[in-house]
């Protein structure tokens, strides 16, 4: 079967990539554009571990095919850093130690900085609501709750 | 004043960074050059017989390189068991083999029977499903009563029942427990089930095998809390494969929580197929495959009896458990009902006599092992629950028949068979009742009632014995291997460190803990110290992480290194300074000579041990590497005191943790945040075991909960805000950092204390016939519970 070109923004860089019809976006993150920071907990969009953004909009890439990207924009964990300046939330994870294993981090993060983005000022009882999406099965998630009501509180300040 | 650094600093984890970025390494993440893929076709009945295996359609498919099935591995050992558990007649426990791929039988659901190897998984995937099994069904023995009634199918038919064993404990003191409870004032009984639970570290596990022909040797790379351990089993019991030929590589792992401790089929098999094939094999676990194959947890059915005294003291405990293994026996298994269950049941009190019998039964089910806490959260349950009902029997507050009973005087040796060295159990249940503010619940409780909920404080204690383990008593209990931790300190010429431990970091967080502990011995930066773990190729033989045993165990194999680095460079910085090794002092990275004020930098003595120009060579050797084994001579024993509150709805049975308090006594702790985490972690699970999980089979054999629309996992709005102290410490005695562990209690410690809340809630709401429910707490058994 022939494989279908796609034309893409993947965390401002322009991309091309060739892939299945069938094929996820999270395999094509992982597997194709060696983008591995996206990581895959269930395949069938319960955990939130694959979390990225397409179009601005917060999405399991797992859910995502690849080819549905044509033309959209997405962003990853890899592109939430300035280089090596780190995000207000990824500062905020590491001060409050929001996290252990790590894996379900990047989804978390990317998650946590669409809620932002929509509501800078949110109570901790929005961000549960809204992380409900994203399993965590380390950390219990209190200090990852309260990473995020930190870096919204500078960011709001910064802004 | 918090310290900013060595022990007792709330130092940031350095391993966060990478994490953040996406730029962690994972065994998913590997992928090397000539990989092909693996998809196992598995059982899809409990029980069945296995006529044949016709693979001929599927390896005609597109991409298929080879399809493997049990013939494959007729040659090849099974899976092996690292436990024996001796019987009450002193019998060995029935041990039934274990095959990497199904010979003969099918036993659960996800029992592997062929393995199609091909260029893509997806290609693997589709040729998976052209694997033709000829299986004549036979009837599945699921609830485990049933599957000791006479008569009851057999799960492996050379055995004689589905009785693994039968243990007593202590089986000289049942007469005498007998009798103290037929004689007693008061016996209180408590039948109960705790849950079956299904582990779900997020990160799937995975395994990618690799052979060099060249020079015959092989790697695996896996999902695993012990990488040693995997190349002990795998390469000795399994494959055959000496251990100078074997390297397993566990790199960044995705949370374990006891089920990747075990040796499992899928990583002896890669290993195996990339020899066969010449080409690196990888299988990587689907979420719905982990629910039928990784090592299930818990699954205990108990009946437990507390003897007292009319003032309310406990006199005997008797407990009759029915512990489930599964359709066969994996790596830890037979020990956790027994020797990590039986000898918790004295908890924190003083019963001076106790028996517990575990009957450990073979079902048509995944096998079930080690899960976070593993044992100890068993005994916790059924004793503190037991106690609850007591008091309430009794006219007893449950605080005070707590405080009646708990023991006082250390070391205290238990009717079941260990020492307590230390604790202080009415010191952290005054912290629990001062952070819980118990004393304001009336209020709390009235203003719930005035919203229509009901509300209930529960609270309890626990003890668990962590730091595992003295290896000759657990060989004596029945281990196969010791339980000691290694560890190597490389100091380099410029003064930096390198510490290879035996210790596994999975979400723990030792490349931050570790380094403070060596770095506050030596007095230098932390970041002159890198920790190094997870590859048997660089590391000394070590057991791996899990019983909260890392800093205990590990930690203090580090220190003993690290020891005998200090007593080499004092001698290397004696000769430097022409004076007597007896009065060269380290302190902040610089060796002085006691009364003087000669001093050389810590750099100064690195150099020396590796450019021996001006050296003592006559009586030293060059360089400054130390090994250390450490062996620790008891448990250690973690204690603390849970309190919950929660409000039920009485129209809907559910149940709101309003709020969770835990008061811990985790001996000295090296970095505070990273225990505040370990203990959050805990407490997620354990309220998640009350209130969510639970794994349900059907008559037939079918998980019901097979995924995460069905098995419930504790999500951000389930959970509250966490109040937690640990400032209590009574230092461990017998290890040299005086640490006792802190990974498994909230675990252990949280269930108890969110049941008896919502027994609490509908008790005082008027429902006095409740006096339990089965975990976990759903909507629909809270009000059916209500409906009486
Ligand atoms: S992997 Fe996409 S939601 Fe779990
Ligand atoms: S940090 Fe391990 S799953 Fe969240």
């Amino acid at each position: 079967m022939s494989k279908i070109h796609v034309t893409t923004t993947v965390n401002g860089d322009p991309v091309e990539f060739l892939c299945e019809a069938s094929e996820s976006l999270l395999d094509v993150l992982r597997d194709r554009l060696s983008l591995t920071g996206s990581k895959e907990g269930c395949g069938t969009g319960d955990c939130g571990a694959c979390s990225v953004t397409v179009g601005g909009r917060l999405v399991c890439s797992c859910l995502v095919l690849g080819a549905e990207v044509e033309g959209r924009s997405v962003e990853t964990i890899e592109g939430m850093a300035e280089g090596e300046t780190l995000h207000p939330l990824q500062r905020m994870f590491i001060k409050h130690a929001a996290l252990q294993c790590g894996i379900c981090t990047p989804g978390i993060l990317v998650a946590a900085k669409s809620l932002l983005e929509r509501n800078p000022d949110p109570t901790e009882e929005e961000v549960r609501y809204w992380l409900a999406g994203n399993l965590c099965r380390c950390t219990g998630y209190d200090k990852i709750i309260r990473a995020v009501l930190a870096a919204a509180a500078e960011m709001r300040e910064a802004s | 004043m918090p310290k900013d650094h060595g022990i007792g600093a709330s130092q940031k984890r350095r391993e966060d960074v990478r994490f953040l970025t996406g730029r962690g390494r994972y065994t998913d993440d590997i992928n090397l050059p000539g990989q092909a893929h693996a998809c196992f076709v598995r059982s899809q009945v409990a029980h069945g017989r296995l006529n044949g295996v016709d693979t001929a359609a599927a390896a005609a498919m597109p991409g298929v390189i080879r399809v493997f099935t049990g013939a494959d591995f007729e040659g090849v050992g099974g899976l092996p068991c690292g436990w024996q558990v001796t019987d009450r007649h002193g019998q060995p426990m029935q041990e039934p083999g274990h095959p990497v791929l199904a010979q003969g039988k099918v036993r659960h659901v996800g029992d592997p029977i062929a393995v199609v190897v091909a260029e893509t998984f997806e290609q693997a995937r589709d040729a998976a499903e052209m694997v033709d099994v000829d299986i004549t069904e036979l009837d599945p023995v699921i609830d485990m009563k049933a599957a000791l009634a006479d008569g009851a199918p057999k799960v492996h038919d050379d055995l004689s029942s589905n009785l693994c064993y039968d243990w007593g404990f202590v089986e000289d003191n049942r007469a005498a427990v007998d009798e103290a409870i037929r004689n007693a004032h008061h016996v209180t009984t408590l039948e109960l089930v705790n849950n079956r639970l299904v582990p779900n570290a997020m990160e799937p596990r995975v395994a990618v095998g690799d052979y060099n022909f060249a020079t015959d040797d092989s790697t695996l790379y896996t999902t695993s809390q012990n990488p040693h351990v995997i190349r002990l089993l795998m390469g000795a019991f399994v494959l055959g494969i000496p251990e100078h030929k074997l390297r397993v590589v566990a790199p960044d792992v995705g949370g374990g929580f006891g089920s990747k401790i075990f040796h499992y089929a899928e990583e002896a098999f890669c290993t195996f197929a990339a020899k066969q094939l010449r080409r690196p094999v990888k299988w990587t676990c689907q979420r719905s495959e982990s629910f039928i194959t990784d090592a299930h947890g818990r699954d205990h059915v108990t009946k437990i009896e507390l003897a007292l005294d009319k003032e309310g003291h406990f006199q005997a405990i008797r407990t009759e458990t029915y512990a489930n293994m599964g359709a066969y026996l994996s790596t830890f298994a037979p020990s956790v009902p027994t020797w990590l269950h039986g000898t918790l049941m004295a908890g924190n009190y003083k019963t001076p006599l106790i028996y517990v019998n575990v009957k450990a039964v073979f079902t048509n089910t995944v096998p079930v092992d080690a899960y976070r806490g593993a044992g100890r959260p068993e005994a916790t349950f059924q004793l503190e629950r037991v106690i609850d009902k007591a008091a309430r029997e009794m006219g007893i507050d449950p605080v005070e028949i707590r405080r009646r009973n708990f023991i006082t005087e250390f070391p205290y040796a238990t009717p079941v068979a260990v020492e307590y060295d230390t604790g202080d159990y009415h010191a952290t249940l005054d912290k629990l009742l001062e952070i819980a503010d118990v004393a304001g619940f009336d209020k709390r409780r009235a203003e719930s009632a005035k919203r229509g909920k009901l509300r209930g404080l529960g609270l309890n204690c626990y003890i668990e014995a962590c730091g595992i383990a003295p290896s000759q008593l657990v060989g004596q209990l029945g281990a196969r291997a010791g339980l000691y931790e290694s560890a190597t300190v490389r100091v380099n010429a410029t003064g930096g460190l390198v510490v290879m431990t035996g210790s596994h970091s999975h979400g723990q967080g030792h490349e931050t803990s570790f380094a403070q502990v060596v770095a506050d011995m030596i007095g230098i930066d932390e970041n002159m110290v890198e920790i190094v773990h997870g590859d048997t190729a660089n590391t000394p033989m070590g057991m791996g992480t899990y019983g909260s045993r890392s800093l205990a165990v590990g930690g203090s194999a580090m220190v003993r290194a690290t020891e005998k680095i200090i007593a080499k460079a004092k001698k290397i910085a004696a000769h430097l300074m022409e004076a007597s090794p007896d009065d060269i002092e380290l302190k902040d990275g610089r060796f002085s000579v006691a009364g003087t004020d000669k001093s050389v930098a810590w750099g100064d003595v690195t150099l020396a041990a590796y450019v021996p120009h001006n050296y003592p060579l006559e009586e030293i050797e060059p360089g400054l590497e130390e090994t250390a084994f450490y062996d620790p001579s008891n448990f250690t024993y973690p204690a603390g005191a849970y309190a919950c509150e929660v409000e039920v709805d009485p129209d809907t049975g559910k149940v709101t943790i309003c709020s969770f308090a835990a008061a811990d006594d985790f001996g000295n702790i090296v970095n505070p945040m990273i225990v505040d985490g370990q203990v959050h972690g805990g407490l997620g699970q354990g309220i998640g075991q009350a209130l969510l999980e639970g794994a349900a089979y059907d008559e037939s054999g079918q998980l019901l909960t097979g995924s995460y629309m069905d098995y419930a996992m504790p999500r951000a709005g389930d959970l509250p805000s966490f109040t937690i102290d640990h400032s209590c410490q009574t230092p461990c005695t017998h290890n040299p950092l005086g640490v006792k562990g802190c990974g498994e209690a909230g675990a252990i410690g949280s269930p108890p204390a969110v049941v008896n809340a919502v027994v609490d809630a509908l008790q005082r709401a008027g429902h006095s016939n409740v006096t339990h429910i089965d975990m976990p707490l759903t909507p629909s058994r809270v009000w059916a519970a209500m409906q009486g």
